[in-house]
């Protein structure tokens, strides 16, 4: 009988799969499934070599990103749901490098904590492959699996260390936080499913770009914003970030700083340029509070802070408001778009660079001091001047100074936003000005620290870096200042457009 | 020669930063090496300094020379540019002068917590960012280099400094950077205002004219550079962060913070803010004029309530800055060839007198007026050096402080067309006022340090000694300056000349201006022989005077 009813169902018909578009996917799982395997057989004899695996997966899977960004040619797969683009190439690439960084900044600080290398690492990779996914979703559904598939083993990365109370903390908090986000997100999901009929970005663009405005659009876009807004810890919805950064190992706290906020951006980006993109009646006010409020909010709370991993986390709050900004005044025209768009992607890929070098700095200084605490940093200039250093390189670059690589980053926010000649631009152009002051004061506060101050006890013995570390600390700051120094590097990969029959 | 054209501005600018990563390779323990290494990159840098010298065509010193143009960032069109003309070389030269001293200075000297690794590492830094700004002819370009000179100078002061470092370095680094950060908007603004085209000094201010940029906007445009400017020179009232700043400051930072930074903001004036915008710079010269005398009055009133030498001389600082920006304001050939002069002559000066204000400190550990006196009696030949420089900084003629603040105040009697001329006047009656002030408190300074009998707690201090080999290695070049341009002012004022005339009437003269601006070509900006006849007669008067 069953065989009756499958005899009447259509025959299922694989879609025509682009192979080579989908390699760095597969390669990644590839090695996330060779992890487990190694793991299940070898047991702990494997854990020598996993870290090491984990880094090549990560690069083997650079490489097809690499030859399909030479190739040039977009390609579009499963009626228009998966996207390989300029911008889905150059979100691969930095996710894949983050991801890279991650684990050398994990090599040393999960086998000497003793944690469950083989484990972490299979998180670590599939967390990297919703990424990676995410920047090729152009359609609900892959959006939503991809950023189940990014949350869900950032939560357990979160609770590593299972033993200490605050690294359950910042994951049970993180994992609650992060569910009821993906609620809200799914109802406003929904919502559009029903008033526009599709889940495919570029079919809703159209049908919400020439249809009237209705409240149930405009919630619905609420809720999908508000639900992302979770996800990059934007003001008000940023309670989760402070506890959980301080709380997760750290290497995994660099993870969630740089990658998963990268991948919210990636898919808030997508959704508003090529789903909502005409109605930036709706969420420009809304990008707008919300990016001036998270600017303002995270630097006025980070003067307060004394532990340098929670003034990080309220440092990446505020930076959240700067590549929000741009999206303020996206609606404008299709020009200021796609300038806005560029702003955004330069933003988080020189984002990534420097805060992954502060993350590699902590942990370094953490390696003496056990302690993030900034009162511990005194007198590092005395014993650690390289880690001193490089740690001003990162700082003075998210502060915006040049000729660190952060003031281009700041430099294409403030011109998107100026270019927009609007009044939301404007304003928001100056917050963001004044709070580019608020946040000199505390990264220069720990700056004075580390130089001038002296070392408690007047301990001096140096630190000892583990070459994983220093190999984390020379990629970054080497491309924090190529960055700074010639941002047409930069420059070059953030030619992307989304704007796909919007008109742009 | 031609190898030099191409490279040698680039090679001047980034040789330092190649100095710091070759001393990054060798252990902190290596003092030797690390003391040779930074004294050399700087002597090969003070080499192409002198190679420029020669190489420089006189004759076209209106004319930006050795000039280099490269893409940077094409997508808002700034471009690596650089090149030097009259008006920026003997700046440039005194940069390349100053640090090696500061460096030979420095060979016994390094203040505590020592580490002469990473301070020799932070002065190489600052050398190329000095440098740079003196070369920029890209605002970007120069924006960057304005920046990367803070850093340094900020940790000199935070980690070298005095007992209240952490609140004198701080204090500095944000009031520098609200003004730069003002700057900037101004820069951003200027370039979208002006099409968008360029970001170039020269091709602003054309794009300014051809654009139309309303008069209102020019205002608002000019008072930013006014503020981030302002702040670095400093003018009153944004002065305050410059007496802690010097007196908190190690020897060599004070230094390098009188002889070169404070320059960078009175340059930008020159270099920039007017030639792009000589509209607003008529429209705002006054007020800046009464912030310059202010400044005059107010510094030389500061000084004389001051119980600590270096902060005195900090304050006489933003006296003689005063006597700079008051040349500017006038807005006539005259004023601002003085005003580039007094910066090359305030710079000799009063680095040296820093330089003797650390030597004091070192020997008699402290700097409090009331506790010294009779530096004359224990270490003659510095008393004679100190009573030698402050007869240099209180103008007298001669020497090279002379032709900084005469012309100067000449020129105010006589102001561009467009502005005030009553005002103006009152003004140079204030600013010769001040030079009797300055006269008043530095004579009052050489007779309580200098004069006297050593008091009793350091009568006979062993310690104190009379000027070492490396002191004289780092002063005699600065001396013998501060009388070679005083007696033969022409040496500067021949090659700034021909660039302040082409910077400014230039810009006036393409630019869109009401007649009543046009109208002081006759007697202002386009004086050239005015100044030179003038010049001759004051040779000739002080040849007189000393025959």
């Amino acid at each position: 009988m069953s065989a009756a009813v499958l005899a009447q169902v259509v025959p299922f018909e694989r879609p025509p799969i682009d192979w080579h578009a989908v390699a760095p996917e597969l390669i990644l799982l590839g090695f996330g499934a060779l992890l487990t395997l190694i793991d299940a057989v070898y047991l702990e004899r494997g854990r020598k070599f996993t870290s090491a695996l984990a880094g090549i997966g990560l690069l083997a899977a650079l490489v097809p990103v690499v030859t399909l960004a030479i190739d040039g040619n977009d390609r579009y797969m499963f009626n228009d749901a998966y996207v390989v683009d300029n911008f889905a190439l150059v979100m691969k690439a930095m996710f894949l490098l983050s991801g890279y960084v991650v684990v050398l900044l994990s090599t040393n600080y999960i086998s000497e904590g003793d944690y469950w290398e083989n484990e972490y690492y299979g998180m670590l990779i599939s967390s990297v492959l919703g990424m990676i996914v995410m920047a090729s979703a152009r359609d609900l559904i892959t959006i939503f699996v991809a950023l189940e598939l990014l949350s869900i083993p950032a939560y357990l990365m979160a609770t590593w260390r299972k033993r200490d109370l605050k690294s359950n903390e910042a994951g049970l908090k993180y994992y609650l936080m992060g569910v009821f986000a993906s609620a809200v997100m799914l109802y406003g999901m929904s919502l559009l499913y029903g008033v526009t009929g599709t889940t495919i970005l570029a079919d809703m663009g159209e049908v919400l770009n020439t249809g009237e405005s209705t409240s149930v659009v405009s919630l619905a876009i609420v809720f999908v914003i508000a639900g992302f807004a979770f996800k990059v810890s934007a003001v008000p919805f940023h309670t989760w970030a402070p506890d959980t950064y301080e709380g997760a190992p750290t290497p995994v706290t660099a993870f969630l700083a740089v990658a998963s906020k990268a991948a919210g951006f990636v898919a808030l980006v997508q959704l508003v340029f090529v789903g909502f993109w005409g109605r930036g009646d709706v969420y420009e006010p809304l990008m707008w509070v919300l990016a001036a409020a998270s600017m303002t909010v995270g630097n006025l709370v980070a003067l307060r802070q004394t532990n340098m991993v929670r003034m990080m986390a309220y440092s990446g709050i505020a930076s959240a408001g700067y590549i929000m900004a741009p999206l303020a005044v996206a609606g404008v025209s299709g020009d200021v778009a796609d300038e806005a768009l560029r702003a955004v992607v330069t933003y988080l890929v020189i984002y990534a660079a420097m805060n992954l070098g502060v993350f590699a700095v902590i942990l370094g200084i953490a390696r003496k001091t056990k302690s993030a605490e900034i009162s511990s940093y005194a007198g590092l200039f005395q014993y650690a001047p390289g880690l001193t250093v490089v740690m001003t390189v990162f700082l003075m670059a998210l502060a915006g100074i040049p000729p660190f690589g952060g003031w281009w980053a700041k430099f294409v926010v403030f011109r998107a936003l100026v270019n927009a000649d609007t009044t939301m631009g404007y304003s928001l152009a100056v917050i963001a000005a004044v709070n580019s002051v608020i946040a000199l004061y505390y990264y220069l506060s720990v700056l004075r620290t580390m130089w001038a101050d002296e070392a408690p006890d007047g301990d001096v013995t140096p630190i000892r870096i583990p070459a994983s570390l220093v190999g984390a600390l020379g990629l970054t700051a080497l491309a924090t200042m190529a960055f700074g120094v010639y941002p047409k590097l930069v420059d070059t990969v953030a030619d992307v457009s989304l704007l796909v029959g919007a008109g742009g | 020669m031609e190898f030099l054209q191409e490279w040698g501005l680039t090679l001047a600018i980034f040789l330092p930063l190649v100095g710091v990563a070759v001393m990054m390779a060798f252990p902190k323990s290596d003092e030797a090496t690390h003391k040779v290494i930074a004294l050399a990159t700087s002597l090969v840098v003070a080499a192409i300094g002198v190679l420029l010298l020669f190489d420089f065509d006189f004759d076209r010193a209106d004319e930006m020379q050795w000039a280099v143009s490269h893409d940077w960032i094409d997508i808002i069109r700034t471009q690596y540019s650089i090149g030097i003309d009259g008006m920026s070389l003997p700046l440039l030269l005194l940069t390349m002068l100053i640090t090696p001293l500061v460096i030979i200075y420095s060979w016994n000297h390094f203040p505590e917590p020592h580490n002469p690794k990473a301070f020799l590492m932070l002065i190489l830094v600052l050398h190329a960012g000095m440098i740079g700004t003196f070369v920029a002819r890209d605002l970007v370009l120069f924006f960057v280099f304005f920046e990367v000179v803070l850093l340094p100078m900020f940790f000199m002061i935070a980690v070298w400094g005095g007992e209240d470092r952490r609140y004198a370095s701080l204090k500095f680094f944000l009031y520098t950077l609200f003004g730069s950060a003002l700057m900037l908007v101004s820069f951003l603004a200027l370039f979208f205002l002006a099409g968008g085209e360029t970001f170039s000094i020269t091709g602003l201010a054309d794009a300014v004219v051809e654009n139309g940029v309303s008069r209102n906007a020019q205002l608002w445009v000019f008072g930013g550079m006014l503020l981030g400017f302002g702040v670095k020179v400093p003018m009153f009232p944004f002065h305050t962060w410059l007496p802690d700043a010097h007196t908190q400051a190690p020897t060599q930072g004070s230094v390098i913070l009188a002889a070169v930074l404070l320059k960078l903001g009175t340059y930008g004036f020159v270099r920039i803010a007017i030639p792009i915008l000589p509209e607003a710079a008529v429209a705002w010269a006054p007020w800046i004029g009464l912030l310059a005398v202010i400044g005059i009055i107010y510094g030389a009133l500061g000084c004389l309530a001051q119980t600590d030498m270096k902060r005195l001389i900090a304050f006489s600082s933003v006296a003689h800055m005063g006597y700079v920006m008051l040349g500017i304001a006038t807005l006539t050939d005259w004023g601002i060839n003085a005003a580039v002069f007094g910066m090359v002559a305030h710079g000799l000066i009063t680095g040296m007198l820093f330089f003797v204000a650390g030597s004091v400190k070192e020997r008699y550990h402290t700097l409090e007026i009331k506790r010294l006196g009779g530096l004359l009696v224990q270490a003659p030949r510095m008393g004679w050096i100190l009573g030698f420089i402050s007869m240099a900084s209180l103008g007298l003629p001669g020497l090279a402080g002379f032709w900084g603040e005469f012309p100067a105040i000449l020129a105010a009697y006589n102001p561009a067309n467009g502005l005030p001329v009553g005002l103006f006047r009152v003004y140079m009656v204030i600013a010769a006022l001040g030079t009797v002030l300055a006269a008043g408190y530095l004579l009052w300074l050489l007779q309580r340090t200098a004069m006297g009998e050593p008091s009793e707690e350091f009568a006979n201090d062993p310690h104190i000694t009379d000027t070492n080999r490396e002191e004289w290695l780092a002063w005699s070049p600065l001396l013998v300056l501060i009388l070679v341009f005083g007696l033969v002012p022409g040496l500067i004022f021949n090659v700034t000349d021909d660039a302040v005339d082409a910077n400014l009437s230039d810009c006036l003269s393409a630019g869109d201006l009401d007649s009543s601006v046009k109208g002081s070509f006759d007697i202002g900006l386009c004086e050239r022989e005015g100044i030179d006849e003038a010049l001759a007669q004051l040779n000739v008067a002080i040849a007189g005077d000393e025959g």
